[in-house]
């Protein structure tokens, strides 16, 4: 018996060797003619994507400061991921589906495009509604679909696409784009001010419980092309937003790069849950392709009371580099991190958050989930700050990673800075492994090893999915299941 | 005559790529029978039950399992399963975040799909469950914990046998279900067996002690010593293992 746990190792091991052989089912594209700006950026370029969305003049000197300031700068390197380095001249900055972007009715959507949105299990059809669903589809740099919103501006919200903002309402969009994430914060918040070409604004005014959840579907179609899509929502006093965004793209064999910025802003006694289920491409079993997903997001808690969750379930992406973070400025702000990261094959995710405690008896909570099988590897990294104003600040921080297979690694970065007396911060981190005894037990009792898998993923996972909105906690269950498909001989 | 439920031949057996365990074990079960198999520590007691069960660290090198027809050796330990052989585990493992009641009906419902027959719904499930709780004097808020996480020594075995009774499978191995149980708990657990008990099923407990076979009287006991079963006979051997060790009888 002495030799035992040497042989389950060694057959643990077997059972998880074909682990990288599932597939991606968005994998595909879509054969719709685009409007492409050639390679490569120059303030040329940026100065075209303005013009061609008929921009107002603060948002060209937005998008030329940012460019200075993005010359200016190197690619952080900081994160514990290898990323080849980026011929940022090879990227396409600008990729729209030919015919007028903006529509009215989805009557004038291409059908080509909506049977994309199909496959991919978002009908953007009416039916949406009665699920309680307001949809905004951004295909390669537009949005292409806006639905409900006339039902919507009845109460005084609105959801459209950044680019319809920027003309519609550019005072809002004026004092708050760069204000939670300014134009010189890092290398591709800076890149992305420069050349975003859509993304979503939603603002909801004061006293209004948005009654739908908003959800934003991004697709990257066009190979050879960038996203860089700019989410800004804004929430005014004692009002309430949940908003959800879903991610794919095609399976190119050559890189593509994802840098997004989104904003946040809660003002008093609001609060903003926001979602996200990032699936997009995540190169072969090779490590050949995939998206790089480089993304900062940021929320204020700038009113008394305010709190803002994130939600992340990231499971797509070659690379990936996104620190969803909550700066706690009111008094009694809440800021809340849920976060289930996995990661096969050959990706690379360094993710976590950032908690900046300003307000007294401001409270943060860090929950987060790192799944590493094949031979990834899956990073946690945050920051809990604590200033000296921050009097009975508060934060409890959880990492908890799980090992598939033993040809993966998995890591924990905890910086906690705390200035002051009156604080207090917890935190507890754990690393285990699936065991085969555990798959064991549960065959044992009928359930076959894929199904056996999927229970104890979402076991380990099910703190952060209760915090999705309901059916998209049964999607993240299934997304998970797919991840690891065919991952057990 | 009754209906054969297992036949091992000559069974030979180790753990992957190591010291052979098994040496030729010949054990047959009918149906309406309990088996009791004794034996010392590293006799190989442990080993049968991974054996039958199918468990990926051991292997077969020899020999023959007839279960009901089937070739057994030829099954996965989930196909096994949901054709009728339920092992209680030694120790059960923990499953964190994993609902009891949603894990007993995902096992329930495995079996049903493999047998073509119709999958309970939550509501079924619970009237189907709550008769097997009383039985064996549980409480339901057992079922919304998570699969035996922080559970009792006892908790986790009578789990067990709330799952076998949901089951209901042909044979039960029951591999030391009653080691680290207290007297009410070895009560309660054997009042499980011996209500699951019936003429078209059997039972084969694995065990070190006479203790339970108090509560649960077998039909035949199996000195197992070696690898090899050397001496059986009616539960009055389990006595006299009892009384003069196993070394004598081994000899």
């Amino acid at each position: 018996m002495q030799n035992l746990p040497q042989t389950e190792e060694k057959t643990s091991t077997d059972m998880f060797a074909s682990l990288s052989s599932q597939e991606y089912k968005y994998g595909f594209s879509t054969d719709i003619e685009t409007d492409s700006f050639p390679k490569g950026l120059s303030e040329e370029v940026i100065r075209k994507i303005s013009a061609i969305k008929e921009e107002p003049e603060f948002m060209l000197e937005f998008r030329l400061k940012s460019y200075e300031a993005f010359k200016n700068m190197v690619d952080p390197d900081w994160a514990k991921l290898n990323i080849p380095a980026i011929d940022y001249q090879d990227i396409i900055y600008y990729s729209a589906p030919k015919a007028k972007p903006t529509k009215e009715s989805l009557d004038e959507v291409d059908p080509e495009i909506l049977k994309t949105y199909e496959k991919l299990g978002i009908p953007i059809e009416e039916q949406k509604r009665l699920e309680g669903i307001a949809v905004d589809a951004i295909f390669d740099s537009v949005s292409v679909a806006n639905t409900h919103k006339k039902a919507l501006a009845e109460i005084g919200i609105i959801f459209c696409s950044i680019s319809e903002a920027i003309k519609e309402h550019p005072e809002l969009v004026k004092k708050y784009i760069g204000s939670v994430v300014p134009h010189t914060d890092n290398f591709f918040s800076a890149l992305n001010g420069a050349v975003f070409s859509d993304g979503t604004f939603v603002y909801i005014p004061p006293n209004t419980k948005c009654p739908l959840e908003l959800s934003t579907n991004f697709r990257i179609n066009t190979k050879g092309s960038g996203q860089f899509e700019r989410t800004l929502i804004v929430c005014d006093d004692e009002s309430y937003v949940s908003y959800l965004e879903g991610c794919t793209a095609p399976a190119f064999d050559e890189n593509q790069l994802h840098a997004a910025v989104v904003e946040l802003v809660a003002k008093e006694k609001s609060e903003i849950k926001y979602s996200t289920v990032q699936n997009w491409y995540a190169g072969d079993e090779n490590g050949v392709g995939g998206i790089y997903n480089f993304v900062t997001k940021r929320a204020k808690c700038e009113g008394r009371d305010s709190k803002v969750s994130w939600t992340q379930v990231e499971t797509g992406s070659a690379i990936t580099w996104k620190y969803p973070s909550c700066i706690l400025q009111g008094d009694n702000s809440i800021g809340e991190f849920y976060s289930v990261a996995l990661t096969n094959n050959m990706q690379q995710a360094d993710t976590g958050t950032k908690m900046i405690h300003i307000g007294k008896n401001t409270k943060s909570t860090i929950i987060s989930k790192g799944i590493s099988a094949g031979k990834s590897s899956n990073s946690y990294r945050g920051l809990v700050k604590v200033t000296p104003n921050a009097k009975g600040a508060r934060n409890y921080t959880q990492c908890d990673s799980m090992l598939i297979g033993s040809t993966n690694a998995a890591n924990t970065f905890p910086y906690i800075e705390v200035d002051g007396k009156s604080a207090k911060v917890e935190h507890e981190a754990s690393t285990s492994k699936i065991s085969e005894e555990q798959l064991f037990y549960l065959q044992q009792r009928g359930i076959n090893v894929e199904d056996a898998i999927g229970l104890i993923i979402s076991g380990f996972c099910k703190d952060v999915f209760k915090e999705l909105p309901g059916e998209f906690a049964a999607e993240a269950n299934q997304l998970m299941s797919l991840q690891l498909e065919n991952s057990v001989g | 005559m009754s209906e054969q439920i297992i036949d091992i031949k000559e069974l030979k057996a180790d753990i992957v790529d190591g010291d052979q365990i098994l040496k030729g074990l010949n054990l047959k079960i009918n149906a309406g029978e309990i088996h009791a198999i004794m034996g010392p520590n590293g006799s190989g007691k442990s080993t049968l039950s991974k054996i039958l069960s199918g468990h990926p660290a051991y292997e077969i090198t020899d020999g023959a399992i007839d279960f009901q027809g089937k070739d057994l050796v030829e099954m996965e330990a989930d196909e096994r399963a949901n054709s009728g052989l339920f092992m209680a585990f030694q120790y059960p493992l923990e499953i964190a975040g994993v609902n009891n009641l949603e894990f007993l009906r995902m096992a329930y419902n495995s079996k049903q799909k493999y047998l073509g027959l119709e999958e309970a719904d939550p509501l079924d499930f619970d009237d189907l469950i709550e008769e097997k709780l009383s039985l064996l004097n549980m409480k339901s808020d057992f079922l919304d914990r998570n699969l035996n996480e922080g559970f009792s020594g006892g908790e986790k075995k009578k789990n067990e046998i709330l799952q076998m009774l949901v089951l209901n499978p042909k044979l039960v191995v029951l591999d030391e279900i009653d080691s680290g149980l207290d007297v009410d708990a070895l009560r309660a657990v054997a009042a499980g067996i011996n209500a699951y008990k019936s003429e078209g099923n059997a039972v084969l407990m694995i065990t070190h002690y006479q203790r339970l076979l108090d509560y649960v009287k077998p039909d035949f006991v199996h000195i197992l010593s070696g690898g090899k079963i050397v001496k059986s006979g009616d539960s009055s051997l389990a006595l006299e293992v009892e009384k003069e060790g196993y070394d004598l009888l081994a000899a």
